[in-house]
Formats: C-alpha cells, sequence, structure tokens
C-alpha cells in the first residue's frame, strides 16, 4: 500500500491565521482558524499592522494546535503548502515565512498555493471535482468566473471591474452605518425586508461575464442621499434587501449564462460570500432547473482557511510544484499564471 | 496654494479627464485622490491608467490596498481607507520614488508618508452624474501640468 501523503498548510492571506492538515488531498485531520474579525470590527476594516501582528503571535500556536488535533509529529508530514498570495502583503510573509522554517527545519518540500485556487479546491473536500467546470468566486476582494478545464488550470472568464462583491457589501454597510464584516449585517437584514427600492442591475456588454458594483454602490448612496433630501427615512431593512437583490440576481444569471455556454460538468461556489444565505438559496434557486450540479461548500470552508489551501497544494504537489528558500508573499499574485 | 478647477457632468467626462491627465504624466509622479464614498475615484483612477497605457481591468484595490499594472510606465494604485488609525508603512516610499505613477486614494490617512510635491485632486459630488474637480498643484511641474491639461 501506497504511503498516505499528509500536507500540512498555512493560509495568512488576510485576517485569519489558520493551519490545516490534509490527508491524500481530500480528507481533513485538523482544521483550525484563529480568527481576528473581533480586533477588527472598531476600525471598519482589516488593518494591515493588526493583521501582520496577530499573525507572528498566533501563528506558531495554530501550528502546534493542528499537529496536536490530528494527533501527528513533524515526521508524519509529507510536504508544507503556504497561501503565496494574493492578500495583504504584511500578512502573506507571515504564513510564508513559517512555512519556509518549517520545510527547512524538517526538509520538507515547500509547495505555494494561489488563496483563490485555495477557494475553488475547498469543494473538493465535500466532493470530487468534474472537468470542465465553471467556479463562481465571490470574496471581499475578488468576484471572478472561473473556468477549469483540469486541475491546477484556471481560466477567468469574467471579474469585477470596480467593487469586488464583499467590497460593495462593505461600503454600502458604511453608508448604513453598520460595523465590520458589512456583508453578514446587510444578508440579515435583507432577510426581513422587502426588494421593493428600484435599484440598477449592471449586465455590462450582452456577450460579458464581468461584472461592476460601482454604479449598484453609488445608486444605493444617490438613494439614501435624496431620501434625506425629502425628509424622508428609508427602512434599512429594504434597502438591504434591494441592494441585496441586485447582485444575487447578476451573479446567479452570468454563472447559470456561463454554466450553459461553456458546456460544464460542475458549477462551484467558492469564497466568502458564498456565506451569504440569499445567494445560496437563490444559486440553488435557479441550479434547481438546470442540468448542471451546483456545489456549495458548507460555511466554514467557504471563509478563509487552510484545509483549501491544504487541498489545492495536494494536486499541486502532485503535479510537482514547488517553491525555493527565496519564495515571498505577492499581493497581486495572478491566477491564470498558476 | 494655486487651484485649478473643473466640473464634468458624467463618469465617462470624468473618466476622459483623467485620461489625459494620464497622457501628461511621467515616472515618479504622484497623484492623491480625496472624494467620498461614490464621488468617482475608481473612474478617475481608471481613466488614468488608461491614459497610462494599461490595458488589464483596474478595479478597486481597497481590499489589497495596493494594485500594481505594467503600462507605458508602471501603475501604483493604493487605497489607504483601511490604514486609518495605522502608522503603517507599507514601503510607499519604493512606489513614490519608483519607475511608475502613483495614485492614492483617501491619501489623508497617510498624510505622513506623502511626498511634498505632488499633484492634490478633490472630487465632489454635485448630483448623481456631475462632479466637481479641485485640483491643488504642490509643485512647479504640476501647477504647468494642470495648466496644459485645463487648456
Amino acid at each position: 500500500m501506497e504511503k498516505d501523503e499528509i500536507i500540512l498548510a498555512i493560509e495568512t492571506s488576510c485576517d485569519e491565521t489558520a493551519v490545516a492538515i490534509i490527508k491524500n488531498g481530500t480528507e481533513m485531520l485538523a482544521n483550525i482558524v484563529a480568527s481576528q474579525i473581533e480586533s477588527h470590527k472598531r476600525f471598519g476594516g482589516v488593518v494591515p499592522e493588526v493583521a501582520s501582528r496577530h499573525h507572528v503571535e498566533q501563528v506558531t500556536v495554530v501550528i502546534e494546535e493542528a499537529l496536536v488535533t490530528a494527533g501527528l509529529t513533524m515526521e508524519e508530514i509529507t510536504a508544507i503548502a503556504v497561501t503565496e498570495g494574493p492578500g495583504l502583503v504584511g500578512a502573506l510573509l507571515i504564513g510564508v515565512n513559517a512555512a519556509k522554517a518549517l520545510a527547512f527545519a524538517h526538509d520538507l518540500p515547500l509547495v505555494p498555493v494561489h488563496h483563490i485556487a485555495g477557494h475553488i479546491y475547498a469543494n473538493r473536500l465535500v466532493t470530487e471535482m468534474h472537468f470542465p467546470l465553471l467556479a463562481l468566486v465571490v470574496s471581499g476582494g475578488h468576484t471572478e468566473l472561473v473556468y477549469m478545464k483540469e486541475h491546477g488550470s484556471f481560466e477567468v472568464i469574467g471579474e469585477t471591474r470596480d467593487d469586488a462583491a464583499g467590497e460593495a457589501y462593505d461600503k454600502v454597510a458604511r453608508t448604513l452605518n453598520m460595523p465590520y464584516p458589512g456583508g453578514p449585517h446587510i444578508d440579515r437584514l435583507a432577510q426581513a425586508g422587502q426588494p421593493s427600492i428600484k435599484l440598477p442591475r449592471a449586465w455590462l456588454e450582452p456577450d460579458s461575464y464581468d461584472f461592476s458594483f460601482s454604479g449598484l454602490k453609488s445608486a444605493v448612496i444617490n438613494t439614501v442621499h435624496n431620501a434625506a433630501q425629502r425628509g424622508e427615512e428609508l427602512a434599512p431593512e429594504d434597502l438591504a434587501a434591494s441592494f441585496q437583490a441586485s447582485v444575487v440576481e447578476v451573479l446567479v444569471e452570468k454563472t447559470a449564462r456561463a454554466a450553459r455556454a461553456y458546456d460544464v460538468k460542475q458549477v462551484l461556489v467558492a469564497g466568502g460570500v458564498a456565506a451569504n444565505q440569499g445567494l445560496r438559496s437563490a444559486l440553488e434557486a435557479r441550479f434547481q432547473n438546470e442540468e448542471v450540479p451546483l456545489v456549495i461548500p458548507p460555511l466554514s470552508l467557504c471563509t478563509d482557511n487552510a484545509a483549501m489551501i491544504g487541498a489545492a497544494g495536494s494536486i499541486a504537489y502532485r503535479k510537482g510544484t514547488r517553491a525555493d528558500w527565496a519564495l515571498n508573499g505577492v499581493p497581486g499574485l495572478d491566477l491564470e499564471a498558476q | 496654494m494655486e487651484k485649478f478647477t473643473i466640473h464634468t457632468s458624467s463618469p465617462e467626462e470624468t473618466g476622459a479627464l483623467a485620461e489625459k491627465l494620464g497622457q501628461l504624466l511621467g515616472a515618479g509622479d504622484v497623484l492623491t485622490l480625496e472624494g467620498d464614498l461614490g464621488a468617482g475615484k475608481t473612474t478617475f483612477s481608471k481613466g488614468l491608467a488608461k491614459g497610462l497605457g494599461v490595458t488589464r481591468v483596474v478595479n478597486s484595490p481597497t481590499f489589497t490596498i495596493i494594485k500594481e499594472y505594467k503600462g507605458r510606465l508602471p501603475f501604483y494604485h493604493m487605497d489607504v481607507y483601511r490604514l486609518e488609525d495605522s502608522d503603517e508603512d507599507l514601503g510607499f516610499e519604493e512606489y513614490f520614488a519608483g519607475e511608475g505613477v502613483t495614485v492614492v486614494e483617501w491619501a489623508h490617512f497617510i498624510e505622513d508618508h506623502l511626498p511634498a510635491e505632488r499633484l492634490q485632486i478633490e472630487i465632489r459630488r454635485e448630483d448623481e452624474d456631475a462632479r466637481v474637480l479641485h485640483f491643488y498643484p504642490k509643485s512647479e511641474r504640476f501647477i504647468t501640468l494642470c495648466k496644459e491639461l485645463l487648456a
């Protein structure tokens, strides 16, 4: 029998210090996430300096905890996978250097992973991937439709031209004076409201799979502004529901259209915004009538975690992808160049 | 302080003005952009990038803080909103003194790091589409450049 492949994966691209241990690419032996959201709340966003300091304090503790949870020692690890980018440079560097130190000390291969590839591969922890496939990636910094013809091949067929969906949520939440992170607040408010306020949908050119949420953000600001000038107050629930309806409709429709045009075997959803209830139920409803199966990972695998880095890292490891000791955090790392 | 003001009536017009400015910029130029959410900072930055010959999609750098693009000159697009109350230096000096053009949105959050010679731009909303742009050139070079832009 072949020896098990055990990957220890580290993810520190934003505000979570995460370490996971993944057996043979799909089995989670440990998946530890130490979140910093509490300390970022008062700043209304992720503060890179705070993020980096937390990562430094937590990374070794979280690595230790992952090993204890998995009941393993470093001697049983096959390779170290780490998020190389994109993300905040100071935050990425902590994970990259921890990974380099571990790999060097234990003479293990070092495998660099793209954060978005990780989000997509979170799905492989749930179900096997079938190619060609389409992934809708929606997170704080990303809104992309990615076409994959095989493992490790990524073609971005659509992306946002201005704000990412998560950014639009955070900026609208700021307008409505809600605390950070804004997404979950708007999602919750939206459940209690009616999409009764007319807001635009940015379809762009008929053949485009790109997104644009900046006009919608401006429309929300204008609507609030104009109502205030008339001395009216809009129900925040209805505003949230109307905003969410616009975002979700465009995401769902463009995903369904791309899935047909590219004749894919599977549609995967990835990224933190996939935790959004409004988006999940709209996607599920839309794909009930489509032949292609839709996969949405559980909430814990949608937000940033290291299990997904281990899943993507396993494929990269088998393909022979290796980093040397010069590995650096790359804030603007390109997915298609993977 | 020298001040130049221009009114635009649509996002397209704001973008076209920025594109024209982009064509006039040179290595090491630093521009700052102030304006509320939805004022058009990203619209302006996209126009500027076009003028600099950037062909890739320029989208909001809010999340990653700094995005780099290749054009006629390198283009560094920063949104330092999330650095409010933080004293962090993300290596700004290297960008400002580098080979490219830097645009900083919400620049007042990193006031201490900004170079003295820069073009300060404020975008104010007049109505849904109309904007007024104020240019405050902080060097002789930028004064000349503003005159050329608005001529």
